[in-house]
């Protein structure tokens, strides 16, 4: 398949490991990567925080590099920005775009998907090869949990990981407390919802924790830096990317 | 908006500013200031919620048509809804066909009066109440007081907070905020004739309400109640319970007064099946709650000889005529919304200064009462005291897309506040992110943050409005490499040969050695 990478504006610029892992996963498994250059923001959030009418040229930038009909999939590391193209984009070209981006947004978002929901939907793969010899612990996101549905698709795949020690998160599917510029604007109940969360990890006793989003685990891996936990953050496609011959390092890639 | 009024709709009134519980003193963020730091609170909150959100999951897991129903009161909230008027007429009629009379509230102070007036005409300067959100939202119980006639909550955590000059933090248990200990000093306190040995035993502690409560009962000859639910087809009112509390005060005074919001009623008296079955599921975490009470007009010799049910206005119609906002009116007040966010959970209902607290509150509130009524106005924090989790539109019996509605009232509320340093923001990184390569160059700005994170790559010290960020989160510097330099890197090159090599080779191999 030719795949359309959106590397997210937070993976391309703060969490390249996550969208390079990302882009090596997808070729590996035979497909061909490609990465619209023009691409840049799906303005989630803009939504998220109330302004609709400032993220038009976002939606229709979004639905210009990606819209074209060579391209058969939208791969991102991400649900809550798969979420935003899925959810979003055609509230706010229904409300400020005109016919041609509503017909452009519908299009776009027909071939998008998270990057687990598209191993295992599109794909049809549980086992993707790869091999992460250490303790893990799964949050699954809030977006990719109830916006897309991901389900247990991400724990599918990390579970067929070779030699993984695979822990439950004791009350995972509750929120991290980031919620975008909620973590900013209630950064005290935030911060509230982060201690339960960091407190539920500690007890799975994991070296790392992963999630299919960057942003939440920025969230999750600001706080557990801040108390020196010794468990870190790593996006699921990093754990699925890692492989015998080019095992992850526990040390991120030269800074 | 346009320059002239010609052909341009009026916006329905909502509920007047100043009046009723519809707004708090101050914002979300700086009142959750304070409750977060309120570790009984926090236990108290934690632990209730947990528990009655496993007891709704066993008895919502159990129904196998379950989100079936979701549906039909979804379907038939909606439907109501979109003919509310028309149900609304029909349901005086009935009403008044069956001996009732029927009063129509614009507000909650209008309402507030017509009670008063009924209540003074009796005769009586006492009356029992049965739980009601809807006479907490106006302000009934202080009004009533104003002019010298004393309500009595019978509901036992109603009379715990009465007791207490509190306010309800919960929709459904509005003392969760209290302890035993709490409760035994304001019996010891505030209940004349207590026993002064009283302990914190909560049997105890019922007994000594149930003591006081039944003398209540016998005397007092006017009652107000609030209504779950007004079937049109009937005029039949109904109220759901646990406590018997109900039963009593809808039975045993003389006149029974009942303020009932015009978004309560239904269309059919057999709609009633649906809404009996989610509500106590999806509130108490019961199959079914102990008293359901149905009344229609009044029966000679038999219960109340006066019944007048007050119509309640109060900014639905305003709420009803958003387009999207107006699922918010579908709210069956449950709970269940409360008890799964995360944020209620934590931050606790007095936060949201409104009757209404929790998700659904910050949907409706905002719609009944307004967020633009005064400069800085409390209510427009509300639509922003969510992460977006969702739980809520899961948990929802009539699956009221919160998060959605979330988003509209963020929307409309940045459209009414002019020019802000938050949307100049805003518009600038829109600007930059729909210029390819202007969005290229502030990646390359960003990585001169790197300068701001300390020898191990972390940046613990944001300035505002990232303080609250920083303060409990380590931020690590931007890489130096973003992902699409490195892509176009020989680097990112070589590496995607590779993995392209790798799937080739693999597809070469042998099956068995794969």
């Amino acid at each position: 398949m030719r795949i359309g990478l959106f590397a997210t504006c937070l993976g391309d610029t703060l969490f390249p490991e996550a969208v390079k892992s990302t882009a090596v996963l997808l070729a590996r498994l035979g497909h061909d990567v490609v990465f619209p250059p023009g691409q840049t923001c799906c303005g989630q959030m803009h939504v998220n925080t109330g302004y609709q009418r400032e993220p038009v040229p976002l939606v229709r930038n979004f639905a210009d590099q990606f819209g074209d009909a060579s391209i058969d999939a939208v791969v991102m590391p991400s649900g809550s920005c798969a979420g935003s193209v899925r959810h979003q984009h055609e509230i706010v070209a229904e409300r400020y775009g005109d016919a041609a981006l509503r017909a452009g947004v519908a299009t776009v978002k027909a071939k998008t998907y998270e990057l687990s929901e598209f191993l295992v939907d599109v794909l049809d793969v549980d086992d993707v090869g790869a091999y992460f010899p250490h303790r893990v612990t799964y949050h699954p996101t809030c977006h990719s949990l109830r916006m897309l549905r991901v389900g247990d698709k991400p724990l599918k795949l990390l579970r067929a990981v070779d030699s993984i020690d695979l822990v439950e998160l004791p009350e995972a599917d509750s929120c991290c407390g980031f919620g975008g510029t909620f973590a900013v604007k209630n950064a005290e109940t935030s911060t509230a919802m982060l201690q339960d969360k960091m407190r539920n990890i500690a007890t799975t006793g994991a070296d790392v924790c992963t999630a299919g989003d960057s942003s939440c685990l920025m969230h999750i891996g600001g706080g557990l830096s801040r108390i020196r936990s010794g468990t870190r953050t790593l996006h699921l496609a990093q754990v699925l990317s890692a492989t015998r011959t080019s095992p992850y390092v526990p040390t991120e890639a030269v800074r | 908006m346009s320059s002239t009024f010609l052909g341009m709709p009026a916006t329905p009134p909502r509920s007047p500013y100043g009046t009723g519980n519809l707004r708090g003193d101050r914002k979300f963020p700086e009142a959750a200031h304070d409750e977060l730091r309120n570790e009984q609170l926090r236990r108290n909150l934690g632990r209730a919620t947990r528990t009655i959100r496993a007891k709704r999951l066993d008895v919502t897991g159990e129904l196998p048509d379950w989100e079936a129903l979701r549906e039909a009161g979804s379907a038939i909230k909606t439907d109501t809804m979109n003919r509310l008027p028309e149900l609304l007429e029909q349901l005086e009629r009935k009403v008044t066909e069956r001996g009732g009379t029927v009063h129509w509230a614009r507000d909650g102070v209008e309402a507030n009066e017509i009670v008063a007036r009924l209540v003074r005409a009796t005769g009586s300067s006492d009356v029992i109440k049965v739980k009601s959100m809807a006479t907490q939202e106006i302000g009934l119980n202080e009004h009533l007081e104003s002019v010298g006639i004393t309500p009595y909550e019978t509901d036992l955590a109603e009379l715990i907070v009465q007791l207490a000059h509190d306010k309800p933090s919960h929709i459904l248990v509005p003392a969760i905020h209290r302890n035993r200990d709490e409760i035994r000093q304001i019996f010891l306190k505030e209940i004349p004739g207590v026993d002064p040995s009283l302990d914190n035993v909560p049997a105890h502690l019922a007994a000594a309400a149930r003591a006081y409560l039944r003398e209540k009962f016998m005397t007092t000859k006017v009652a107000v109640s609030g209504a779950n639910f007004g079937i049109a087809e009937t005029g039949t009112l109904a109220v759901v319970e646990s406590e018997g509390n109900g039963r009593m005060c809808l039975t045993m005074p003389d006149t029974l007064i009942t303020v009932m919001g015009i978004e309560k009623v239904l269309p059919r008296y057999q709609d009633l099946e649906v809404f009996l079955q989610l509500l106590p599921r999806s509130s108490t975490g019961e199959r079914m709650n102990p008293y359901t009470s149905m009344w229609t007009g009044v029966t000679p010799g038999d219960g109340p000889q006066e019944f007048h049910l007050v119509l309640l206005d109060n900014g639905r119609t305003a709420a009803l005529a958003d387009r999207i906002g107006r699922e918010a009116l579908n709210c069956i007040r449950c709970s269940a919304c409360l008890n799964v966010c995360p944020v209620y959970e934590r931050a606790g209902g007095h936060a949201y200064g409104s009757t209404y607290p929790g998700p659904i509150g910050a949907v409706l509130t905002p719609q009944l009462a307004g967020m633009h009524a005064a400069k800085d106005d409390p209510n427009s924090s509300l639509p922003y005291a969510s992460s977006l989790c969702g739980a809520c539109f899961d948990a929802c019996p009539v699956k009221i897309d919160i998060p959605s509605l979330l988003v509209e009232l963020r929307h409309q509320h940045t459209e009414q506040s002019g020019t802000t340093a938050e949307k100049l923001a805003m518009k600038a990184a829109a600007t930059v992110m729909k210029h390819p390569k202007l969005f290229t160059a502030a990646q390359k700005g960003a990585g001169i943050g790197r300068v701001l994170g300390g020898r191990d790559g972390k940046i613990s010290h944001l300035p505002p409005p990232f303080d609250g960020w920083s303060e409990s989160r380590d931020t690590e510097v931007p890489p130096k490499q973003t992902f699409r330099s490195w892509l176009a890197s020989a680097e990112g090159a070589a590496t995607m040969r590779a993995a392209a090599d790798e799937y080739e080779q693999n597809r070469r191999k042998p099956e068995e050695e794969k």
